[in-house]
């Protein structure tokens, strides 16, 4: 076992783990932060995504004690200080980007982190940015549209209702 | 215009916020008091006889609490069909035993031999590994027609790998087969429908805890109809009693079919919690939910169609072989039959309809219904068949399908695979097709792709499908061994809120926010004041639950008639109230009046007076406001559209790029646009999946080569376009109260005929014959099929 420490949303946590403890399973199952979710194993699907030190980073693709020492962000800590939704997890509701909501936090998480690199984002570099977050339900189109509107970008030309 | 909140208003969602925020439930997310894990070790080969299996190491590792194998079910029952299907020689189906645990043999790669409970997942992992089995391996069954002219079988009590041979309509075979040999022309295609793997994103997991002092019994799972899985463990698997089982399936992310079915996974975790009086967790991997959740399609289907000199439809003729795989999931033998054969009409006055399907037993995984469930292979037949008949007799695509069109007037119409449209105009969606996706302006664009060295291609599809599924007393005659009705409960809370149990299942379909809208607009009450309880079954009366775009149409119309009779009773109490005759009574905008005058009482203070019922005359009226209402529909839905796609083909690569995709759909009225249409980009996403990029693929040993997200090509963001969709040219139903029709699977019904329309139009475009090219229409089969030609 190892001790770690690291900010998560802002709150400092003092931990053991074991080395072969992922950081998405120190999230889910030792900080009950079940918001990051598991969908494959091969660091494919992006449900898992998560900011780490300010990056976007897959939390099963790294160990919790990698994680030691760095600040970390999950869709629990994105909402406003209110408890309101954040821009872009407004913009995912006003576009119905979201359905099962099972990828969706890291859809939110990745969008965050695209939003923060490139501000008025097109839809190619929307796209092109999501490749490795996967979802099933929406066929994309409303996320896409949805991370374009969080950008303050019209959408109203894009189609559907 | 539609209320801002009611019925045709396109509101936002509820459920949205606590997915948002991290705050979903989904099944892996519980975590009970004493919950130990479970890990199942599978078999790496794809057919054997299991010899011997020695657990006595794994018992003794870190943490083990039980061990689990096939032994320990024999004196249950099994896992059974939901469809009884009987052959041409009106032979049944042949229905092998799908145990919990393999025992004896091991069916398919993946099939689990025994499972681990331990105190932590790692440990059980680790012990499952320490199993030893040994297996003596056999040839693995994996083609089709090589099963059926085989000695190995999967299940050798059954000697054939031949589940069924049916035939649909079998009196209507001479006739077609007349109708062919007499044509003015014959088009034959033969096509695979590749198989899918569904890959809801959440993978399946179960939780099971028993409590000895009730003998009860509580099952979380990844359900997309918690109570047919309650009935089918209890009357047929474990035997509990149905009143001591609970299933509940919480938020559930995407099922699109594979969380229909009762798994043995389930089964186990409830008798590991009996045995060990824990709760039991067990959360698949990706790559098990590749191994283990029932795929999809996996048609092989030869079809012929034969027209007059006109261009007239004169019959279809088809012959298909299904896959099952190595065991029946519940509704296998429904796919490929019921909900295949009998769309082989399509939207045309064609007068002779014979469908032949072989299903066949395969060392692979069960095969099951897979988002449009026989609909799309249906489809996918017919509509590549008509393409190629129009390029072979110089007629255009659309126009070929118009001349053969069954006619608005001409409902309700007899299809000639036995079913009875109730509404429809196909020609109306067509043109609205053409006007939506600016057809006129291809021919520029084509221009434009050309100059770029890229052959640019239009594709059209029109579609029907059937949904809701329905009436039980028909489906019984066919061979369900379920009804398929739904059930709601109208509860009025005292305070004037409602709380409405639903049989449906919502794992992203957004009922929490769309039944509200009905029943805020009935009873004109602010729907924030309603909320939809579903996924229970100790809250909820029953249900069949979700699947076959049925939960509008059939729970919907129950939540309807449990809300009139809500209405009714209502109006009882605010004339007692009133002093007056219920029958005089109208309620407007959440107020109950007496006709005339100014005499109201609020729905509000009614809800209020069935719990207060001081003065009732309890002779004819019962305290209390709350209605429950059953639904068996009179038929089923039939929802239709035309959808168009324009793709962009590289010659020199063979790449395909979707460029345009447009579906005009008619689902009837419309309850909430907004989602509706999410419903169809989510279709189509998977349509186009379909046709470019996925395929399941099991090499000559039944190892299955696309297990992983590395492996299987699953449509990421840039594979896809903007879609436009369009739901203006809607007929209702004519037999449901609300007059809608299933939304839920129509884009992946008619997407990717349309696309691989317009790749086959593209290719000719550049002088090159291709006339047909598998899905998934990779580069490298369209740079084969150029090259090739």
């Amino acid at each position: 076992m190892t001790k770690i420490s690291m900010k998560i949303n802002g709150k400092p946590v003092t931990k053991e783990v074991e080395g072969r403890t992922l950081l998405v399973t120190f999230l889910r199952e030792d900080q009950h932060l079940t918001g990051t979710h598991i969908g494959c194993d091969t660091s494919q699907c992006g449900a898992c995504t998560v900011h780490v030190d300010g990056k976007q980073v897959k939390a099963c693709s790294m160990f919790a004690i990698e994680a030691d020492g760095a600040e970390v962000g999950t869709i629990e800590g994105q909402a406003n200080a209110d408890g309101s939704l954040n821009r872009i997890q407004q913009a995912f509701q006003d576009h119905h980007g979201l359905q099962c909501g099972f990828c969706t936090p890291g859809m939110v998480m990745a969008a965050a982190s695209l939003l923060e690199a490139n501000p008025s984002p097109t839809e190619a570099d929307v796209r092109s940015h999501l490749q490795g977050n996967i979802c099933r339900c929406t066929g994309y189109h409303n996320i896409v549209k949805a991370i374009m509107a969080a950008s303050g970008q019209d959408v109203s030309a894009i189609a559907a209702e | 215009m539609p209320k801002d909140t009611g019925i045709g208003a396109p509101t936002k969602r509820r459920e949205d916020i606590r997915f948002l925020t991290g705050k979903g439930r989904y099944s892996d997310d519980i975590k009970t008091y004493g919950q130990a894990a479970a890990v199942f070790a599978r078999s790496t080969v794809a057919n054997g006889i299991i010899k011997s299996i020695d657990t006595s190491a794994a018992e003794g590792m870190p943490g083990v609490l039980a061990v689990f194998t096939g032994e320990d079910f024999v004196e249950v029952g099994g896992n059974p069909a939901g469809w009884l299907i009987n052959s041409r020689d009106g032979e049944p189906m042949k229905e092998p035993k799908r145990p919990v645990l393999a025992h004896g043999k091991v069916r398919h790669v993946g099939d689990a031999y025994a499972a681990v409970i331990a105190e932590t997942e790692a440990e059980a992992r680790d012990a499952a590994e320490a199993i030893e089995i040994d297996i003596e391996e056999l040839p693995a069954v994996v083609d089709m027609k090589q099963a059926l002219s085989g000695t190995t079988y999967v299940h050798d009590e059954i000697g054939t790998n031949q589940c069924f041979d049916w035939g649909w309509i079998e009196d209507n075979r001479a006739a077609t087969d007349e109708a062919i040999k007499g044509a003015h022309h014959v088009t034959t295609l033969e096509l695979v429908n590749n198989r899918l793997v569904p890959n809801a994103m959440e993978p399946r997991c179960s939780i099971g805890e028993y409590r000895a002092a009730n003998d009860e019994y509580t099952l979380h799972t990844t359900s997309q109809n918690p109570h047919l899985t309650r009935l089918l463990i209890s009357a047929f698997v474990m035997g509990i009693p149905e009143n001591k089982l609970t299933v509940i399936a919480p938020d559930v992310g995407g099922g699109f079919g594979s969380k229909i079915y009762h798994y043995g996974e389930e089964a186990l975790v409830l008798a590991a919690s009996k045995r060990i009086g824990r709760p039991v967790k067990w959360t698949s991997d990706r790559n098990e939910a590749f191994l283990t959740d029932a795929h999809g399609r996996d048609h092989v289907t030869k079809i012929e169609l034969a027209m007059d000199a006109d261009g007239k439809f004169l019959a279809f003729r088809t012959e298909t072989h299904a896959n099952v795989g190595a065991y029946l999931s519940n509704f296998a033998t429904a796919t490929p039959t019921f909900l295949h054969g009998t769309l082989m009409a399509g939207n045309y006055t064609v007068p002779n309809v014979y469908v032949n399907v072989k299903a066949v037993f395969t060392n692979t995984a069960p095969v099951d219904a897979y988002r449009g469930a026989g609909r799309p292979e249906a489809t996918y037949s017919l509509e590549r068949v008509i393409d190629k008949a129009a390029r072979e007799i110089g007629m255009d695509p659309i126009e070929l399908r118009r001349k053969n069109f069954i006619q608005p007037d001409q409902y309700p119409y007899a299809s000639a695979a036995g079913l009875e449209y109730d509404s429809g105009n196909y020609d109306a969606l067509m043109d609205q097709m053409e006007k939506v996706a600016d057809k006129a302006g291809f021919a520029a664009r084509r221009k434009e792709s050309e100059a770029k060295g890229l052959w640019r291609g239009f594709g059209v599809n029109a579609y029907i499908e059937a949904c809701g599924i329905a009436p039980s007393n028909l489906v019984g005659q066919l061979g369900s061994r379920v009804g398929l009705y739904d059930a709601a409960t109208v509860r009025v809370n005292a305070t004037g809120n409602l709380s409405v149990m639903v049989g449906a299942h919502s794992h992203g379909q957004g009922h929490e926010t769309a039944f509200p809208q009905i029943v805020g607009d009935m009873l004109g009450i602010d729907p924030a004041t309603i909320d939809i309880v579903h996924g229970d079954t100790s809250k909820i009366p029953f249900g069949m639950g979700t699947y076959g775009s049925r939960s509008l149409a059939v729970c919907g119309s129950a939540i309807v008639r449990a809300t009139e009779k809500v209405i009714d009773k209502a109006k009882k109490i605010a004339a007692h109230m009133m002093e007056s005759a219920p029958e005089d009574i109208e309620l407007k905008d959440g107020n109950f009046t007496v006709a005339g005058t100014d005499k109201s009482v609020s729905f509000g203070e009614v809800a209020l007076k069935a719990y207060i019922p001081h003065d009732f005359p309890l002779e004819n009226i019962e305290p209390g406001l709350e209605e429950t209402a059953f639904y068996d529909p009179a038929n089923f839905t039939y929802p239709s559209g035309a959808y168009c796609c324009e793709v962009e083909v590289d010659p020199k690569t063979g790449k395909v790029r979707v460029d345009r995709m447009t579906a005009v759909d008619d689902f009837g009225n419309v309850i909430n646009p907004m989602i509706v249409t999410g419903q169809v980009h989510g279709g189509l996403g998977q349509g186009i999946g379909q046709a470019l990029l996925e395929n399941t693929t099991y090499d000559e040993n039944g190892q299955l080569l696309t297990a992983s997200y590395m492996d299987y090509a699953m449509p990421r963001a840039d594979d896809l376009p903007f879609y436009t969709v369009d739901h203006s040219q809607g007929t209702p139903c004519t037999h449901n109260p609300l007059g809608v029709k299933g939304c839920g699977e129509a884009g992946a019904i008619g997407s990717p005929p349309t696309v691989v329309n317009a790749v086959i139009d593209a290719i000719q475009s550049g002088g090159v014959n291709v006339t047909h090219i598998d899905m998934p229409v990779s580069p490298h089969r369209v740079w084969d099929a150029i090259q090739n030609a």
